[in-house]
């Protein structure tokens, strides 16, 4: 690849993504796995066993769209700002150690896997914690690296220029950070760990997280389309106060069942179910924004408003994405009445599957298709073959997935938890259905849909520079 | 909202209410996350004082915790609907023999739970089961595995280990897995010690023990342990 980019930062980013797509290809292998095992169980029994291949699958996933968006918010600072990171040597050195350190985890969690029931497990191989199961040492490192990246992004935004989207971003990323150190501790009781790795994972994706999209998109739209700041960035600040207004307390929707207190019910209840609100808002402000710009280039005569269609495709998936899978999949089971029901069941694996798709995967591609555009020096990125592909198979493949996993998630709630009282029996009875089955043998043929997919979405990214159908 | 022509060009000049003014959603944002954030480490220091763990001297004088002190091991569990509240909640009884004893100490069955939680960690048991519903869902919700059918005298590991009683069934099965199918999908064998898997089965009785507000619901409803067969509705309605 050419590289046409005239800031360091921007380089570092490139980085990140790479690592970024490298990962989201083995969190895709890994998923296969685990849902052959489904169908059929013996399939790499005592080799590399379910809770190996769905470890490294949900790690691969966090792990991915971490470095995903620390590579975005890289990308951005430059252009922001108006100057080059601060101290870049030093965060080059940064993604060195991180990718070091995630690469022995990885190995570890592949080939050590379990260890004894004893510190030097949670120490060296893994915490057993789902989501956050990086030992010790990686948490440690994990958390030095990011508190070093907070300093490049305080340094540049504090030497350069702040923009609204450069301030949220700051804030943003101080909460991130802190509430990384809430899950790192050990602690006897189920109940007490469950709370505050629910401080982690909850606040992460359905606060911290939301919050870094609305900051994509705010920097993307003004890129992409050339979405005017202050309008984008009053959006920002709106999506800001709606969505930690709701997700903050939304965290009682998982404070139901882990032996905490009663009125977690209510304040979980209400307050998960204006979780969807923010997302609603996010798609209307794309689609606006969009069909603004359009007008008036139109009005212009100016032909298209679009400077990056496949970015915008997959922005405009990330808008509608992200209020389907983690607005109203989410919604579906966030009421302690029906959750009580449908709590840790198939259910649950298909919200999971679209809300991080919807709501992070899609809108992280859509970067990478800024930083190729860059990268190239390409004024204009159109859709390719290639593209048009990528973007259609892993749509269906993972809505496809979804909708599987649904319907198998409603028979197992039906059988498992209504109609036979949740016991082990129940259990495998749900699990031996033929709807359940015959839902899970989808969610694998869906999940090669993705995975080919994903295929051209990577020779997509990486022919960009050769494709001479784009206006460089 | 936007009455400015051109896209709103110099908007945060020309200013025309309140509503375009981008300073009214800055404060705002701020006020709505410090007041959800506030309210969350309020709740936050009621939620923990409600589920520290409970000690020897609360279960010895019947005071009911949500989550109890490690010598519960030492007394007998079930899971019985409580009228009151809607929904079954775990009930604390009479003494009952844990791996032969009823009177393990608090360091004692403090070590123990210490040991089976950490085994509940090193051996990733989240991304098969489910613990107080989360984790993965390949295998059996582990909340209330301790007062299961399964292992019950209805129930076919008993028979299949060869054990007397629950607890050395289950601590057998957790160190050989894959010798006691039952399904076609099993557990691998995790290289689970004796001492281990005694911790586990302490880790799994006390977890029985935590109110966890009727979940999983209807559980009782089909256990026939120590009920004679009959199910917790029938008995009620014989009472």
């Amino acid at each position: 690849m050419a590289n046409q980019l005239k800031w360091e930062g921007q380089q570092l980013a490139t980085w990140y993504f790479t690592v970024a797509v490298v990962l989201f290809g083995a969190q895709l292998l890994m998923g296969l796995i685990a849902a052959t095992q489904f169908l059929y169980p013996s399939f790499l029994f005592e080799i590399f066993d379910f809770s190996v291949a769905r470890m490294v699958h949900i790690n691969a996933l966090v792990v991915w769209m971490v470095y995903a968006m620390v590579g975005a918010a890289y990308w951005l600072l430059p252009e922001e700002t108006g100057i080059e990171v601060v101290g870049i040597k030093l965060a080059k050195l940064g993604f060195i150690v991180l990718t070091a350190a995630v690469t022995v985890v990885v190995l570890v969690y592949i080939l050590v896997q379990i260890g004894p029931a004893d510190e030097t497990t949670i120490w060296f191989i893994n915490e057993g914690r789902e989501y956050i199961e990086a030992p010790r040492w990686a948490d440690i490192g994990i958390a030095v690296v990011l508190v070093g990246f907070l300093g490049h992004v305080f340094a540049t935004a504090i030497k350069g220029k702040r923009t609204g989207i450069v301030t949220v971003l700051m804030a943003d990323m101080i909460a991130l950070v802190g509430l990384y150190l809430c899950g790192m501790g050990f602690t006897d009781s189920i109940s007490m760990d469950q709370f505050w790795w629910w401080w982690v994972i909850h606040l992460w994706v359905e606060a911290t997280w939301e919050v870094l999209v609305g900051v994509f998109a705010a920097f993307g739209l003004i890129r992409i389309i050339g979405a005017n700041r202050d309008i984008v960035e009053m959006w920002l600040w709106i999506e800001v106060a709606m969505l930690f207004g709701s997700g903050i307390l939304g965290m009682g929707h998982h404070y139901f069942w882990i032996g905490t207190p009663e009125y977690w019910w209510e304040i979980g209840a209400l307050f998960s179910a204006l979780e969807p609100l923010p997302l609603v808002a996010m798609f209307i402000h794309v689609t606006y924004d969009w069909g603004k710009e359009q007008g008036i280039a139109k009005a212009e005569g100016r032909g298209s408003a679009i400077a990056n269609t496949p970015a915008l495709a997959w922005f405009f998936t990330n808008a509608f994405g992200n209020f389907l899978g983690a607005g109203i999949w989410g919604f579906f089971h966030t009421l302690p009445q029906v959750n009580i029901y449908t709590h840790g069941t198939q259910f649950t694996s298909a919200h999971g599957h679209l809300a991080f798709f919807g709501a992070y995967a899609t809108i992280l591609i859509g970067i990478f298709y800024i930083a190729v555009q860059g990268t190239n020096g390409i004024k204009t990125l159109k859709m390719t073959t290639d593209g048009k592909w990528a973007i259609s198979l892993i749509n269906i493949g993972v809505f496809g997935m979804t909708v599987a996993l649904t319907v198998s998630g409603y028979g197992q709630v039906l059988v498992e938890r209504a109609m036979m009282g949740a016991t082990w029996e129940a259990f495998f009875v749900s699990q031996d259905a033929l709807w359940f089955v015959q839902g899970l043998g989808w969610r694998l043929v869906m999940g090669v849909v993705t995975l080919a997919g994903f295929v051209f979405l990577v020779k997509d990214l990486l022919s960009t520079g050769k494709n001479t159908m784009h206006v460089k | 909202m936007n009455r400015n022509k051109k896209g709103g060009h110099n908007m945060s000049k020309r200013t025309v209410s309140v509503w375009t003014d981008n300073r009214f959603w800055v404060r705002s944002a701020a006020w709505v996350t410090g007041f959800a954030a506030m309210l969350l480490i309020w709740l936050t220091f009621d939620t923990l004082s409600q589920i520290s763990m409970g000690n020897d001297e609360d279960l010895k004088n019947g005071i009911a915790k949500r989550v109890p002190g490690p010598t519960v091991i030492n007394y007998k569990i079930t899971y019985e609907m409580s009228d009151k509240r809607g929904h079954e909640v775990p009930v604390i009884g009479g003494k009952e023999k844990f791996f032969g004893k009823d009177d393990w100490s608090e360091e004692e069955a403090r070590a123990l739970l210490h040991l089976g939680k950490l085994g509940s960690q090193a051996k990733n048991c989240m991304n098969c089961h489910t613990l107080l519903g989360n984790g993965a869902y390949y295998a059996p919700d582990l909340t209330k595995a301790w007062l299961d059918p399964a292992w019950g005298p209805t129930g076919p590991y008993l028979g299949m280990t060869g054990k007397d009683t629950k607890e050395e069934a289950m601590a057998e099965f957790l160190q050989h897995p894959s010798q006691y199918p039952t399904h076609e999908r099993m557990m691998p064998d995790l290289k689970i010690t004796a001492d281990e898997a005694k911790g586990l089965v302490a880790f799994l009785k006390h977890m029985s023990s935590i109110d966890t507000n009727g979940f999983p619901r209807n559980f009782g409803k089909m256990s026939t342990d120590e009920n004679g067969g009959l199910t917790l509705r029938e008995k009620r309605g014989a009472q």
